[in-house]
C-alpha cells in the first residue's frame, strides 16, 4: 500500500547531535549579518538607497581623480586627503548606518534573544562596531583603490608603481583610522537611543556640536591654543593625526598642529579606547535588564 | 561548585537559599530553595513575584546576591555560556524585528546559538513547522497576529535543540483558543520532544493542566514546590460556562442533586463519573442555553493558591 502522493509525513521532532560552533564562528556570523545590513543586503529596497548612494558618490569622486591623474598626471587629491575631503559624507554614512546596526535591535527588543544565547555582550558590541568600520574601509578604501588604479597606469616604471602602492596602502590605513574613530563614536551614541531617526540626529549632532569649540580656540590670542584647537572635534582630530603622519614637518607646523603631533595621536587612541570601553559597559548593562 | 547532598543526578534546576536584592533595598528573591526534576514545570506567581528575576539568574544574566544555583548540572554564575548553549528562552515582551521574515530571524538566531549555516536554516524551518508556521514563515513578522508572533518566539527558543526551555508568560495576549493551542504545544514539547520546560505564568489555572511540577512564589519567597500529582486529589471538577442563563442552569443542576458551586460566571460541578458529563449536557440542552465551555479542572491545586493569589492580584 503506497500512501497518496503529496502527503507530508510528520517525522516528529529531531534532536540535534551535530557540531556546535565556537565563539569565533558566532562572532563571524553576527559580523557578516551586520555588515550586510549596513549595505541593505537581505533587506528591502528602501534600506539599500542611502548606502549605495554613498558608494556611488565615493566611486564617482575616485573615478574623477583617476581620470585627471591619467590625463594630466596631476595629483588633485592625495590618498590621505580623500577621507578628509569626503569626511562630511562619512559623518552622514555613520549617522545612518550605526542606528541601523544597533538602535534597531534596541527598538525591536530582540537583544534578550541574543543575550540568552552563548554570545557575550562585548562580542555583540564589537561585532557591530567591526561591521561599521569594515563598511567604511570598504567604501572609502575602495575609492582610494580606484585612484591607485589610475595612477598605476599613468606612472612609468616598476619603482614608481611600488611607491604609489605604498602611498595608497598608507592612505587606506589612514582611512581605517577615520573609520575606527567615526565608527566607535557613532555606535556608542546610537547604542544609547532606541529610535533610529533620533539616533541619526544625535550622531550628526555629536560631530557638529564639537566644531564650534575648535572655532573658539582659534579666536584665542595664543599660538598654542591654535595648535591644540583641532583636538576638540573628531574630524579635525583625525585630520591632525594625518597632518602629523603625512605632511613634512615644516608644513604640518604651518597647518597648525605645531609640535603636538604625538599628542594628537595619543588623544585619538584614548578616544577610541574610551568609546569602546563605554560601548562594552553599555551592553553589559543592557544584557542584565 | 556543586550544591549539597540533596541533589540527584537527574536534577534539572536546583537553588539553595537563592537571594537577589537590587541596590540592597528591593528584594526580588528571598532565600529560595527548590529542586526540580526534568519535565514540565509551572512557575506561578503574581506579577512582580520574582519569576523574571529567577529566569535571568538561571540564564546567568544576573548574578544572585547570595545562595547557590544549578541548571542542568551547571552553575550559571560560573559557566553562563555553557548553560545558555543548552537552554532556550522565550521572553515575555515583544522581541521580534518587524521587517525580517520568521525564517530569516530564526535562522540567524540559530547561528548565534552556534549552528552551522545550512543546519541553522534546516532547523529553523523545522522549528517553525513544529510550532505550526508553514508558508507564512517567509512573510515579514510585522504582519503577523499575536498568536503567530508567540509561535515565532517559541520557535527561536527551540531552534538550537535545547535541553531546557524557559518560557516567560507564553500565553500573554492570546485569546482563549490561542491559549489552549499554545499550552497544547508546550505540553507536546515537554512530552513528545523530550525537552524539559519551565512555564512562567501568573495564571495558575492555566499551567496546572499541563505541568508535572508546580513552583509557586510570591514576593520572592517560595510558597510551595511540589509534584502536581501530590497536590491534586482524585476528585476533579467540571467547569461549565454558558453565555447566558447561568442562574437557571445552576438551579436546574441543583434540582438534579448535583452539588454546584460558583466561580464568577462559571459553575463548578464535582466529577463523580462519566455520567456527570451527560447530565450537565442534558440540563443545558433542556434549557436551550448557549454552552460556552465544559471541561475538567483539577480541584485542589487552584484552592491551594487561590487565597494567596487573590490577595495579590
Amino acid at each position: 500500500m503506497s500512501s497518496p502522493a503529496g502527503v507530508i509525513h510528520d517525522i516528529g521532532y529531531q534532536r540535534y547531535e551535530g557540531e556546535r560552533l565556537g565563539r569565533g564562528d558566532v562572532f563571524l556570523a553576527l559580523y557578516t549579518q551586520s555588515l550586510r545590513s549596513v549595505f541593505g543586503l537581505g533587506r528591502n529596497f528602501k534600506a539599500k538607497i542611502f548606502p549605495w548612494l554613498v558608494v556611488s558618490v565615493v566611486a564617482i569622486v575616485g573615478i574623477v581623480i583617476m581620470a585627471i591623474r591619467a590625463q594630466t598626471g596631476e595629483v588633485v587629491i592625495s590618498y590621505s586627503m580623500l577621507p578628509q575631503v569626503l569626511g562630511t559624507l562619512m559623518v552622514l554614512f555613520v549617522a545612518i548606518a550605526a542606528p541601523e546596526l544597533v538602535s534597531r535591535d534596541l527598538h525591536s527588543g530582540v537583544l534578550p534573544l541574543y543575550f540568552s544565547r552563548p554570545l557575550r555582550p562585548a562580542d555583540y558590541a564589537l561585532a557591530k562596531l567591526a561591521a561599521l568600520v569594515s563598511a567604511i574601509v570598504m567604501v572609502w578604501g575602495g575609492g582610494q583603490v580606484l585612484v591607485f588604479i589610475g595612477a598605476a597606469f599613468s606612472v612609468k616604471g616598476f619603482t614608481n608603481v611600488m611607491n604609489e602602492l605604498g602611498d595608497a596602502g598608507l592612505g587606506v590605513i589612514y582611512t581605517a583610522l577615520y573609520a575606527i574613530v567615526y565608527g566607535s563614536i557613532a555606535v556608542l551614541v546610537a547604542s544609547l537611543l532606541k529610535r533610529r531617526a533620533v539616533a541619526a540626529a544625535a550622531v550628526v549632532g555629536t560631530f557638529l556640536i564639537t566644531a564650534p569649540i575648535v572655532g573658539v580656540f582659534y579666536i584665542l590670542p595664543s599660538e598654542t591654543a591654535h595648535q591644540l584647537a583641532q583636538l576638540f572635534n573628531p574630524a579635525s582630530l583625525v585630520g591632525g593625526v594625518g597632518d602629523w603622519l603625512f605632511e613634512p614637518t615644516s608644513s604640518s607646523e604651518e597647518l597648525g598642529i605645531g609640535p603636538f603631533g604625538p599628542l594628537y595621536a595619543a588623544v585619538t587612541l584614548g578616544l577610541i579606547a574610551l568609546c569602546v570601553t563605554l560601548l562594552i559597559a553599555r551592553y553589559r548593562k543592557v544584557s542584565q535588564s | 561548585m556543586t550544591l549539597g547532598h540533596t541533589l540527584s543526578p537527574v536534577t534539572l534546576i536546583a537553588t539553595e537559599s537563592l537571594t537577589k536584592t537590587y541596590g540592597g533595598r528591593v528584594t526580588a528573591l528571598s532565600d529560595l530553595t527548590v529542586s526540580v526534576e526534568p519535565g514540565i514545570i509551572g512557575l506561578v506567581g503574581a506579577n512582580g513575584a520574582g519569576k523574571s528575576t529567577l529566569i535571568k539568574i538561571l540564564l546567568g544574566l544576573l548574578p544572585p546576591t547570595s545562595g547557590k544555583v544549578q541548571v542542568l548540572g551547571l552553575d550559571p554564575t560560573v559557566d553562563p555560556m555553557g548553560v545558555r548553549a543548552k537552554v532556550g528562552y522565550m521572553p515575555e515582551n515583544d522581541c521580534l524585528p518587524p521587517d525580517l521574515s520568521a525564517a530569516e530571524l530564526v535562522t540567524h538566531l540559530g547561528r548565534i546559538s552556534g549552528l552551522p549555516k545550512t543546519t541553522a536554516r534546516e532547523r529553523a524551518s523545522e522549528a517553525l513547522r513544529h510550532v505550526g508556521l508553514y508558508e507564512e514563515r517567509y512573510r515579514q513578522v510585522g504582519g503577523y497576529s499575536t498568536g503567530m508572533k508567540q509561535r515565532v518566539k517559541l520557535a527561536q527558543a527551540l531552534v538550537h535543540d535545547p535541553d531546557l526551555l524557559l518560557l516567560d508568560e507564553p500565553t500573554n495576549g492570546l485569546d482563549p483558543a490561542g491559549r489552549d493551542a499554545m499550552l497544547a504545544l508546550v505540553q507536546r514539547i515537554g512530552t513528545e520532544f523530550g525537552i524539559s520546560v519551565v512555564v512562567c505564568s501568573h495564571l495558575l489555572g492555566e499551567v496546572e493542566r499541563i505541568c508535572d511540577h508546580l513552583i509557586a512564589i510570591d514576593g520572592g519567597k517560595l510558597l510551595r514546590s511540589d509534584n502536581v500529582s501530590a497536590m491534586t486529589t482524585s476528585t476533579d471538577v467540571l467547569v461549565v460556562e454558558v453565555s447566558e442563563g447561568d442562574q437557571e442552569l445552576e438551579h436546574r443542576l441543583l434540582e438534579m442533586r448535583l452539588p454546584v458551586s460558583r466561580d464568577g460566571h462559571a459553575l463548578l460541578v464535582p466529577l463523580e463519573d462519566d455520567l456527570t458529563y451527560d447530565r450537565i449536557l442534558t440540563a443545558v440542552a433542556d434549557l436551550d442555553l448557549p454552552l460556552h465551555r465544559l471541561d475538567q479542572r483539577r480541584h485542589r491545586v487552584a484552592e491551594l493558591f487561590a487565597d494567596r493569589e487573590a490577595a495579590h492580584v
